[in-house]
């Protein structure tokens, strides 16, 4: 069958390569692609393999409890879904916060950029890049020649590589070669010479072992991490400056801890993770594919309001908007209370609509599970072996914008930024230097390696941000305030008997949305949509395909039976599943078995 | 190169035999000195909480075994067990994982994927016969055939079936798996259900908390990596060591609760003076867990020094116990200790004999057996 969508030619003719599990992602991923005979790729396929069904749980429960059980739909972007869900329940209840909790909340949210970003980029996606097994080959002296030529980190010194590179070879000598068992090394796919491959190898452990450093941030404000606590109104940390039990509280002590590891923090990104995201950068330019949808359909919520209780676009330290067919001059306002933005399609997915050409707003989200296979697939319901993408083959819906599949994350954050450089200058200047210094056009951003790059250059944002949020709260310090709570709508009998509320984020991942119906001071409905929803989503009822989907068409292949190149580029979307498959149907009922027809 | 199993095939030097390097082998090739290796095991004998007394039989068995190979799958899960796990600040994420075991198996970290990644279970199985421990986060869901949650195309409850069958132990890593956490909350529209309804005639160890404390988690696997056996294990499958007792009974702010010193509102006064939490919904006096004495992420802080209630999370079923902010209990006189405990007791009790009815209570007793654990330590209630 070959049709064509959004610019992209479909045909699944040719050899079928199946890639189940996805690994070095959050969550149960399948993809699906069909190659030439040039192995090139001519059709994908993506296919949330989980679901948890945590909206309907949230039925009838507490709406103060509710980010709790949200949080738990990823503890790798931990707190992101706990901050929409509080949100979502305060946009409810029309509560206000203080400034403070405001702040912290900012504190947290970037702290998780930070860790996450970093985290994502070492240790789920660095091997797409680095082929640890040539770095056994490196000449430690030219390695630490290479590091200093990029960076003033300290750790640069020949017996330094050579320390890592005699554990590697240990390592690998011993046989037992644990998470890089049956790798892809030596694939023709890898570009970086040894002496980057050990470099990188280094700051893979070196970032290990840092990345415990960042989280304490949350461990300060929400006491432990991952899946720190929140509240409903504010923050639960109290904050007590001299009085009588400030050891108990958020205190100097904890303010300089906060400080040190945003200094800490900033350091690492600046002088480890920014240098080696460009040296192996400019060692794949040359290789742009990936782009997929990027250059067509964007979309960013915003997220870290300046000022509290604004969540207006100019209020937000990250850009809000959508780009649709590739008209960069025209960013579009979104509004996730708007009936006719977001919607969601379910005509390839298991879910069952009434009217399945219709898409449905989350708050009048419609979700009915319906595990049937398409007449084309090959094996058996509980041994599939090929899916029919003609038919329903995903546990994730397909999200749409205005009717449009959209990509979310880093990369539409950043070109949202690049392109308003007057609200976000700083975000302009760092994609515009990183273009710069790679010698790269404008729409080298339009890819895979884009995409990891917009990554990178968010983080070092961030860490800034990080600086300017902690100067914020002690300005506010300074200034008498120490309120981190409102408690005026604590109490379920201050509630109206029905209402309704939306809540946003950016994820690490992007675009994240939960939408709350509170009748009788319990959840009636609650619908999240997630970022990786709208990036790894299958086709709609007009075919159109998602964002992994989009990424993979027309790729080369080095290796049919070595999946690198697939691997790669999903990657660099950092797919997080457990947080795209979790939808429920809102009345409930007990799933009935459905076979396979 | 294709679907070969690179490593193996370029073991030459020990003949393809199931003899690999021992632990301490690994460290003295990493230059690691003899006295260094003695001070390791000293302190791990002290983190272990066994005494100094210990550590020659932990340099013994480091010195001796190879590697123990280990299986982490994943189910109906959010992949915190695995983002705390690497959080360990003793040992560091990175030492396990080079040096203390052979983790063959991640989908969260592995190099490879799909085909490759499905060819290292078989080829462990094979190889390490009765000699690997599963690790699992998460669960498998039951219903629609087990196909809520799909691994290489199959149920993923098969996928676990098949790599416990072989494995020398099972860890249940968290609320998922030990428990079922969220997704089991009420009505549980997956069926998720805990490994040890699932998997049975294995040792199996319960590591809860969503997530557990990076420490207890490295610290449950260094434990049955140095003494070959798993550990003291109560009537939940839970590790004594860490899971023995309540929040409560080593909170700091415990003081506060004797003398009757509560927060009453969020950012109240009570609240900015560190006193209890009970009256905001604290849970710790019906929890069993470490939080209160090891703390998080290397110590820094946790739920109640932060100024939120314990919500419990490493009890069964803690999503259907009302709201995380009523009170554990309405009874009238705050600051009367003997209160806090009836209600502890009162809650482990209840659990307890909801765990006795598990199919699971076999399985942990033989585990217990094989352990080494007295008669008299089994009827201990």
């Amino acid at each position: 069958m070959a049709y064509e969508t959004q610019g992209f030619k479909l045909d699944n003719s040719g050899k079928r390569v199946v890639v189940d599990p996805v690994c070095r992602i959050e969550g149960h991923l399948r993809v699906e692609v069909n190659l030439d005979d040039k192995n090139v790729i001519r059709n994908a396929v993506s296919t949330g393999t989980m679901w948890r069904g945590l909206e309907v749980i949230l039925k009838g429960r507490d709406p103060r409890d509710a980010w709790a059980f949200t949080e738990r739909i990823c503890g790798v972007c931990t707190g992101t879904h706990a901050l929409t869900s509080v949100r979502a329940v305060e946009d409810a209840l029309n509560i206000k916060i203080p400034e403070n909790a405001n702040t912290i909340r900012n504190l947290m949210q970037l702290n998780l950029y930070v860790h996450d970003h970093l985290v994502h980029f070492y240790h789920l996606h660095a091997l797409d890049w680095v082929d640890v097994v040539s770095a056994l080959k490196a000449d430690p002296k030219k390695t630490s020649e290479l590091a200093q030529s990029i960076s003033s980190w300290p750790l640069s010194s020949p017996g330094y590589f050579r320390d890592i590179q005699n554990r590697l070879k240990k390592f690998v000598e011993s046989g037992q070669l644990g998470p890089f068992m049956n790798g892809y090394w030596g694939n023709p796919a890898y570009k970086l010479p040894p002496e980057a491959n050990l470099m990188a190898v280094a700051h893979y452990l070196e970032a290990l072992d840092f990345q415990k450093e960042i989280v304490k941030i949350h461990t300060i404000f929400g006491g432990k991490n991952p899946h720190p606590n929140w509240l409903v109104g504010g923050v639960p940390c109290a904050i007590n400056m001299e009085g009588t039990g400030a050891v108990g509280a958020i205190n100097m002590e904890r303010l300089n801890m906060v400080k040190s590891i945003i200094d800490r923090a900033a350091d690492f990104v600046e002088q480890v993770y920014i240098p080696d995201l460009l040296a192996i950068g400019s060692f794949y330019k040359g290789w742009l594919y990936g782009g997929g949808l990027s250059s067509k359909n964007l979309l960013s919520y915003g997220d870290l309001p300046q000022k509290a209780n604004d969540y207006t676009p100019a209020n937000l330290l990250l850009p809000r908007g959508a780009i649709i067919n590739g008209k960069l001059d025209e960013i579009h306002p979104v509004d996730l209370n708007d009936p006719e933005q977001i919607q969601e399609f379910v005509a390839h997915s298991w879910y069952k609509y009434p009217d399945e050409t219709q898409g449905l707003h989350p708050f009048d989200g419609v979700t009915e599970p319906s595990f049937v296979l398409g007449p084309n697939t090959k094996g058996t319901k509980t041994n599939i072996k090929e899916l029919d993408e003609g038919g329903k083959y995903s546990w994730i819906k397909a999200p749409r914008w205005r009717g449009n599949a959209m990509e979310v994350g880093c990369l539409p954050r950043m070109v949202l930024g690049y392109l308003q450089p007057q609200q976000y200058p700083e975000i302009h200047d760092l994609v515009d230097g990183a273009l710069k210094k790679l010698d790269v056009p404008v729409t080298a951003l339009f890819s895979t390696l884009g995409r990891t790059a917009a990554r990178g250059l968010e983080t070092a944002y961030c860490v800034k941000l990080q600086q300017q949020q902690f100067a914020k709260l002690m300005t506010n310090l300074k200034a008498g305030d120490l309120n981190t709570a409102n408690i005026e709508k604590w109490e379920p009998s201050t509630w109206p008997k029905e209402t309704k509320g939306a809540g946003f984020t950016e994820a690490p991942r992007g675009a994240l949305g939960h939408w709350i119906r509170i009748k009788d001071t319990k959840i009636d409905n609650y619908q999240c949509v997630v970022p990786t929803t709208w990036n790894g989503g299958p086709r709609d009822h007009k075919g159109q395909i998602g964002a992994f989907e989009a990424s993979l068409m027309d790729t080369p292949v080095a290796k049919a039976d070595e999946p690198l190149e697939i691997l790669r580029t999903l990657h660099s979307f950092d797919p997080c599943l457990a947080c795209s498959t979790h939808v429920m149907s809102p009345d409930g009922q007990e799933m009935t078995s459905v076979k396979v027809r | 190169m294709g679907f070969a199993l690179w490593p193996y095939a370029t073991r030459h030097h020990n003949g393809g035999s199931n003899v690999t390097e021992t632990f301490y082998e690994v460290l003295r090739r990493q230059g690691i000195t003899r006295r260094s290796f003695l001070k390791f095991c000293s302190l791990t004998a002290t983190s272990l909480g066994l005494g100094s007394a210990a550590a020659p039989r932990i340099a013994h068995a480091l010195e001796t075994k190879a590697r123990t190979p280990v299986i982490w799958l994943h189910g109906l899960e959010c992949t915190c067990c695995s983002e705390s796990f690497i959080r360990s600040a003793h040992p560091l994420t990175k030492d396990v994982v080079l040096s203390m075991l052979s983790l063959d198996y991640d989908d969260t970290l592995m190099a490879a994927a799909g085909h490759q990644a499905e060819a290292i279970i078989e080829e462990v199985k094979k190889k390490y016969k009765g000699n690997y421990i599963v690790a699992v986060e998460g669960n498998p869901p039951l219903n629609e055939d087990g196909m809520f949650c799909i691994h290489g195309g199959r149920p993923f409850v098969e996928v676990l079936k098949e790599t416990c069958a072989d494995a020398k132990a099972v860890i249940s890593w968290g609320a998922c798996a030990s428990y079922g956490c969220v997704q089991a909350a009420k009505p549980n529209p997956t069926r998720a259900t805990p490994v040890h309804k699932v998997i049975s005639g294995k040792p199996i160890i319960n590591v809860p908390g969503c997530p557990p404390i990076a420490e207890v988690m490295t610290g449950v696997v260094t434990y049955m990596l140095t003494f070959d056996r798993i550990p003291e294990l109560d009537r939940q499958g839970r590790p004594k060591m860490f899971y023995g007792q309540r929040i409560h009974d080593k909170c700091y702010r415990r003081g506060h609760f004797d003398a009757g010193q509560f927060a009453e509102a969020w950012d109240d006064e009570g609240a900015r003076k560190g006193y209890c939490l009970y009256k905001m919904g604290c849970k710790g006096p019906t929890t069993y867990n470490a939080c209160s004495s090891m703390r998080w992420n290397g110590g820094v802080s946790w739920p109640v020094q932060s100024g939120h209630g314990c919500i419990g999370c490493s009890e069964e079923g803690f999503w259907d116990k009302g709201s995380f902010y009523d009170r554990v209990t309405d009874i009238k006189a705050f600051g009367v200790e003997a209160n806090a405990d009836t209600i502890g007791k009162t809650a482990a009790g209840t659990v307890g004999a909801a765990i006795a009815a598990h199919a699971a209570v076999t399985a942990l007793a033989r585990a217990r057996q094989k352990a080494g654990e007295t008669e008299e330590q089994k009827g201990e209630k």
